[in-house]
């Protein structure tokens, strides 16, 4: 076990370098703006001197390796700056609607991934049947949609024409959960549609390879049953694939959740990043920025964690 | 089982395959793989299914089992097990019979056993889901088969995961597996194709033990003539899936009858003729080499000569180091100490910094015919490139040499000229690989396994073209083989390599005759004659040595 | 255990006959059309459309790009097709100039992204060592990013105009592209032709465009067309968020944008420049299938 926890912990030191290489380029890719944030942020109007004022306000006159220490042990104390646009703590701003976005993607999460993990091993097991050229038809249709046409056409049916759900999702911290749920629902279900066809086709992917080893040929060739087969054959060398599978779309929901946000006015991070774009709130950017990369990071190097520790060749070393 | 009690003795039939036809799909079309072959077996008798690559032989084991690998069909015939008509039977018939009654033995013990599961797990699963054992039942079971099959510590090494115990002794774990039911039959599938020649006599000596001990009937496939005489009562010769021959196994190796039987049989006769002692200065003289892939050293202290027109075959068993020998002299591979020289000039030890002409000097031959050459370039542009790269030819000199070039390796220019590989058979690629060394005008040719991924009537064409080529442009050879036999056929001087050293060396007569070096003893002896009683008389005389290895780690 | 008895049938005689001469390209093209599954035949016929739209979009409309022709919000009818926008432009004609742009910028970012992920991939693997590790280390990193959230970060920094839509999409997408060009590179730079070449000595240009980039190809060929949706739809995702093409230049995601509102009166016309997106990458899609499909004989079964 010793080798194990070796591996284990290398990875997550690698993915420790990783999550500091990508604080460092998100910080220091606002050292390429043309010219100067805070001329930039005051315009061509601002006299020398208020801007003078401005950088000094912004820490501007600093070298960028000072900022850059102060940004980041502020970041470790959950002090991420103040909004260039409406001077509050960026913390606080995101506080909340880090929380709504992460329910609403554990809302899809916990749709999705079932849905598609038992879609997908089914299309494995039933591999050229009907079922699976179906499958095949009908996802890849479903990931070549953009996400704000599933969205769409989801209002048009389940709220426009039937009045089922809301076409926007109004929840505010004191929503009830229940409240909280059937908001979410209709964002819920655009992030799932996507996902699980993705999801999908990679399960069946991963799946068929393994079925395809020949340890499983042996074990048909035991007269095995095939629930023996797939339970004790397969699926124990299944967990590393899967595992990759769900967290690679795990953190594409994560991204997906964006556009989503946007379309049904959910007060999440999504709408929080796009809305500091457009006004260039270049700290917030930044913050979002960072914990939707840590959130990738985290997510992926899990995956990784799962396939060290379920690999038989490194649980019993020789 | 052994060979003596020849035919089999008239009891019941275990097996009886009849019209049996497969079909395999290519592109969306089916084509026939097997095309009618009825086999018979009796109980405790074993066959021999012989053939070269395409023959159909392994799918024909597989059919015993009812079943067919994903992309093959069975279309047509019966097979009957024990009385029991599998094609008419139920899945669920088929599958209680799979494993119980028929088991099965894989090529690669290595991918085959489920590297997740512990070997006793993977023993015990199938008498306990088939109810034949409890599991205790079954563990002490396969102590017991464990160590008939004499695999060292039998009571634990059951306990270990497949990839904790070495190739040999998975496959012999593997055959313990198979006999954990005490099926009817088992169907070996090329068991020991992926094994060393030294490994290879304990795994042929303990599976040919135990089917006889449990008086098993088993159908043994393989393309190796003299591993089916030792194992086999009875041989059938198939060939594009249909059979070629059939015999019990004395009267087929004393008297084969049909033409591709005999072609089969006289291939492992070709002997070279041997060349002159040569007096001259070495064509490449390898110094004192010790080489390592990073800080693991695979090479110590390497000695030999190559001299023109003759031919320095090197042998060994895998990890013997002889092909890191290869990336040495090519300069793939520097080496920390020693020197290569060539005409007693030094080469650099870096293929890189090695001039034209020296790189010219030297030409490789490559094992799989399939990667050496480019897939997406015509034979003309193959051969060409060297051509106009070393001697600059253009326009129509360079088509009159290309053409010379493939006439020399017998393929017709005006037919092969303007081919892509995937258009040949594997043999002509080979030849298309010779030609392309040849356009270079090399002095020398590093011949890299060359026939083993090629069945045994190509590879011979191979060798006869090769010694061809050396007689008429002396050429000089280094041959890297593993086996002996191609060794026999075409070395002038041997050079014998166990674990990065070379144990003997010396001209190939003095090798293959007495007193060897007590490894090359072990090498020269595992390989299996084509004598049915090869494999006894080799046993007894090692057990009556207390030699080496029949028992060790393998 | 692989089963060459099954697959390779006649491989054995050293002298084969001369297999049939071989079948002119064109014909080939056509035999491969004709049995194409009707998915890939109704993709490729997409395709094509979209193609003669985005280049006789000015033919095809009496209307100009972003001309104002008539009230907001018009009904569908004539001379109005499907209505006008929420600025009274032609919505078919604006429908026609889309597909123009929203193509064309995605097919020029798909092609740098190639350039720059296909190079780098593929000198990653024909030299690799250091300059592997380095390019390696570095595509991990960006690679590390989610992508619409790096390029979200890059727009805010840069600001929006199409040059630096199409740089820092093409540069963020290269990624992949440079991890799939290493890697199928990898598999045919470590084979023996390519060692030969090296032995024969070779220049690293003959090796890469000689040797290496005709086997590369096909995986290529297919990644592109999977790549190009990808770009596509995320360029679209950034219109649609008001921060890729910027108005008034006609484009599928911003036109959804626009015209949101009216899907909560019942009104599809929004739906109609999504519907474009979805049905051309479908159809990219399914052609792509089934060239990976033919390229790489039954690819699921191994």
């Amino acid at each position: 076990m010793g080798a194990i926890g070796k591996i284990v912990a290398q990875r997550l030191a690698l993915g420790l370098i990783v999550l500091f290489a990508v604080s460092l380029i998100i910080f220091l890719g606002v050292e390429l703006l043309p010219g100067d944030l805070a001329q930039e942020i005051l315009g061509q109007a601002a006299t020398p001197e208020t801007v003078a004022a401005f950088r000094r306000e912004l820490g501007l006159d600093l070298p960028p390796h000072t900022r850059y220490v102060q940004w980041l042990g502020g970041v470790l104390q959950g002090d991420f700056g103040t909004s260039l646009a409406n001077k509050r703590e960026i913390a606080e701003l995101i506080g909340v609607r880090l929380a709504n976005t992460l329910f609403l993607a554990l809302v899809a999460a916990l749709i999705a991934v079932p849905v598609a993990l038992a879609l997908g091993i089914l299309a494995a097991l039933y591999r050229n049947s009907f079922y699976d050229r179906l499958v095949n038809v009908v996802t890849l249709s479903s990931i070549s949609f953009p996400e704000f046409f599933i969205a769409y056409i989801l209002i048009l049916f389940f709220s426009v024409k039937t009045g089922w759900f809301p076409s926007l999702s109004n929840v505010s911290p004191d929503t009830p959960f229940w409240e909280r749920v059937y908001q979410c629902l209709l964002p819920a279900l655009t992030l799932t549609l996507v996902v699980v066809a993705y999801m999908m086709r990679m399960t069946r992917a991963a799946i068929i390879g393994l079925l395809a080893s020949p340890y499983i040929e042996m074990a048909n060739l035991k007269g095995l049953k095939r629930s023996h087969v797939i339970l004790r054959h397969a699926l124990p060398n299944a967990w590393a694939p899967i595992a990759n599978v769900i967290a690679i779309n795990l953190a594409y929901l994560i991204v997906g959740v964006v556009v989503v946000e946007v379309v049904f006015v959910y007060p999440g991070l999504g709408q929080l990043i796009v809305d500091s774009v457009q006004k260039r709130d270049i700290p917030v950017v930044q913050a979002c920025s960072l914990i939707f990369a840590a959130t990738y990071i985290v997510l992926n190097l899990t995956a990784d964690v799962v396939s060290i520790v379920t690999n038989p060749r490194l649980l019993h070393p020789r | 089982m052994s060979a003596d009690q020849g035919a089999p003795r008239a009891s019941e039939v275990v097996l009886e395959m009849r019209g049996l036809r497969i079909e395999g799909q290519v592109d969306e079309t089916w084509n026939q793989i097997v095309k009618g072959i009825d086999v018979t077996l009796h109980r405790g008798e074993v066959l021999g299914l012989i053939g070269e690559s395409g023959a159909g032989k392994s799918t024909v084991g597989l059919a015993a089992m009812a079943f067919a690998r994903s992309g093959c069909r069975i279309s047509g015939g019966s097979i009957v097990f024990a009385g029991i008509d599998l094609m008419a039977a139920s899945e669920e018939t088929r599958r209680s019979l799979r494993g119980a009654r028929i088991a099965y033995v894989a090529q690669s013990a290595a991918a085959a056993f489920n590297p997740a599961h512990r070997l006793i797990d993977q023993f015990a699963e199938t008498p306990v889901e088939h109810r034949v054992k409890s599991r205790s039942a079954a563990e002490t079971d396969a102590m017991d088969l464990y160590r008939r099959l004499l695999l060292p510590d039998p009571e634990r090494i059951g306990y270990r995961y497949p990839h904790q115990v070495s190739g040999g002794q998975l496959q012999r774990a593997m055959t313990a597996m198979a006999m954990a039911c005490r099926p009817d039959l088992i169907i070996f599938d090329e068991p020991t194709t992926a094994l060393d020649v030294t490994t290879q006599i304990d795994v042929l000596s303990t599976i040919r033990d135990i089917v006889d001990q449990f008086n098993t009937a088993a159908i043994y496939i393989t393309h190796d003539l003299a591993v089916v005489a030792q194992m086999a009562d009875r041989i059938m010769v198939l060939r594009y899936g249909e059979l070629v021959e059939e015999a019990d196994t004395r009267t087929m190796m004393a008297n084969p009858r049909a033409d591709y039987t005999k072609t089969l049989w006289a291939v492992r006769t070709f002997r070279k003729t041997l060349s002159e002692r040569a007096q001259t200065t070495p064509l490449v003289r390898v110094e004192h080499v010790t080489a390592a892939y990073g800080t693991v050293p695979v090479l110590h202290d390497i000695n030999f000569e190559i001299h023109s027109g003759r031919t320095v075959a090197v042998v060994g068993e895998s990890g013997s180091g002889k092909s890191t020998v290869a990336r040495v002299i090519t300069g793939l591979l520097p080496p920390r100490e020693g020197r290569v020289l060539f005409r007693d000039q030094r080469l650099p030890g870096d293929y890189r910094k090695r001039g034209k002409q020296q790189l010219r000097h030297a030409q490789m031959i490559y094992q799989m015919p399939d990667t050496a050459i480019n897939p997406r370039q015509r034979i003309r542009d193959i051969i060409g490139r060297p051509l106009t790269f070393y001697l600059g030819l253009k326009g129509q000199d360079l088509d009159r040499r290309i053409s010379e070039l493939l006439e020399m390796i017998e393929l017709t220019p005006s037919q092969f000229i303007d081919r892509y590989p995937g258009e040949l058979s594997g043999g002509q690629k080979q030849r298309v690989c010779i030609a392309r060394a040849l356009a270079a005008e090399p002095d020398f040719i590093i011949c890299d396994e060359v026939t083993s991924a090629l069945d045994q009537v190509v590879a011979e064409g191979i060798l006869k073209l090769l010694d061809r080529l050396q007689k008429s442009l002396d050429l000089g050879y280094m041959f890297i083989t593993h086996d002996l036999a191609t060794v026999r056929a075409i070395a002038d001087d041997v050079v014998v390599m166990l674990q990065g050293r070379i144990v003997e060396q010396g001209p190939k007569e003095n090798i293959f005759a007495p007193p060897h070096h007590e490894y090359t003893e072990l090498l020269l002896s595992s390989v299996p004659e084509m004598d049915p009683d090869w494999l006894d008389r080799v046993l007894e005389r090692r057990g009556r040595h207390g030699a080496a290895s029949s028992t060790s780690t393998s | 255990m692989s089963a060459p008895n099954a697959t390779t049938v006649g491989q054995t005689a050293d002298a084969l006959p001369p297999p049939p001469p071989r079948e002119p390209r064109r014909s080939a093209v056509r035999r491969a059309l004709r049995t194409a599954p009707w998915t890939a035949q109704l993709g490729l016929l997409v395709i094509l459309a979209y193609v003669f739209v985005a280049i006789f979009a000015p033919v095809l409309t009496p209307y100009g790009e972003s001309e104002v022709v008539g009230s907001e919000f018009e009904p569908w009818g004539t001379p109005f097709l499907l209505g006008t926008d929420n600025l009274g432009r032609d919505t078919l004609t604006r429908l026609l100039y889309g597909a123009r742009n929203t193509i064309g910028i995605a097919l020029v970012t798909t092609c740098l992204a190639f350039l720059i992920g296909g190079i780098g991939g593929i000198l990653a693997a024909v030299f690799s060592g250091w300059i592997d590790q380095g390019l390696s280390r570095l595509v991990d990193i960006l690679m590390a990013i989610p992508q619409l959230i790096f390029a979200l970060l890059l727009l805010t920094i840069f600001g929006t105009s199409i040059p630096v839509l199409i740089a820092i999409i093409a540069v963020l997408d290269s990624t992949r592209v440079f991890r799939l060009a290493r890697a199928v590179s990898f598999n045919v730079a470590v084979m023996d032709f390519v060692e030969a070449a090296r032995l024969r000595g070779e220049g690293i240009g003959w090796i890469t465009i000689r040797e290496v980039l005709p086997n590369i190809m096909p995986p290529l060929v297919a990644e592109f067309g999977l790549r190009f949706c990808f770009v596509f739809l995320t360029i679209a995702a950034l219109s649609f968020l008001g921060l890729g093409i910027q108005p008034p230049t006609a484009d599928w995601g911003s036109m959804v944008r626009d015209n949101a509102t009216l899907i909560t009166y019942g009104d599809i016309t929004p739906l109609l420049p999504a519907a474009a997106i979805a049905l051309l990458t479908v159809a990219v899609n399914f052609v792509v299938d089934w060239f990976l499909h033919k390229a790489s004989g039954l690819r699921d079964e191994r």
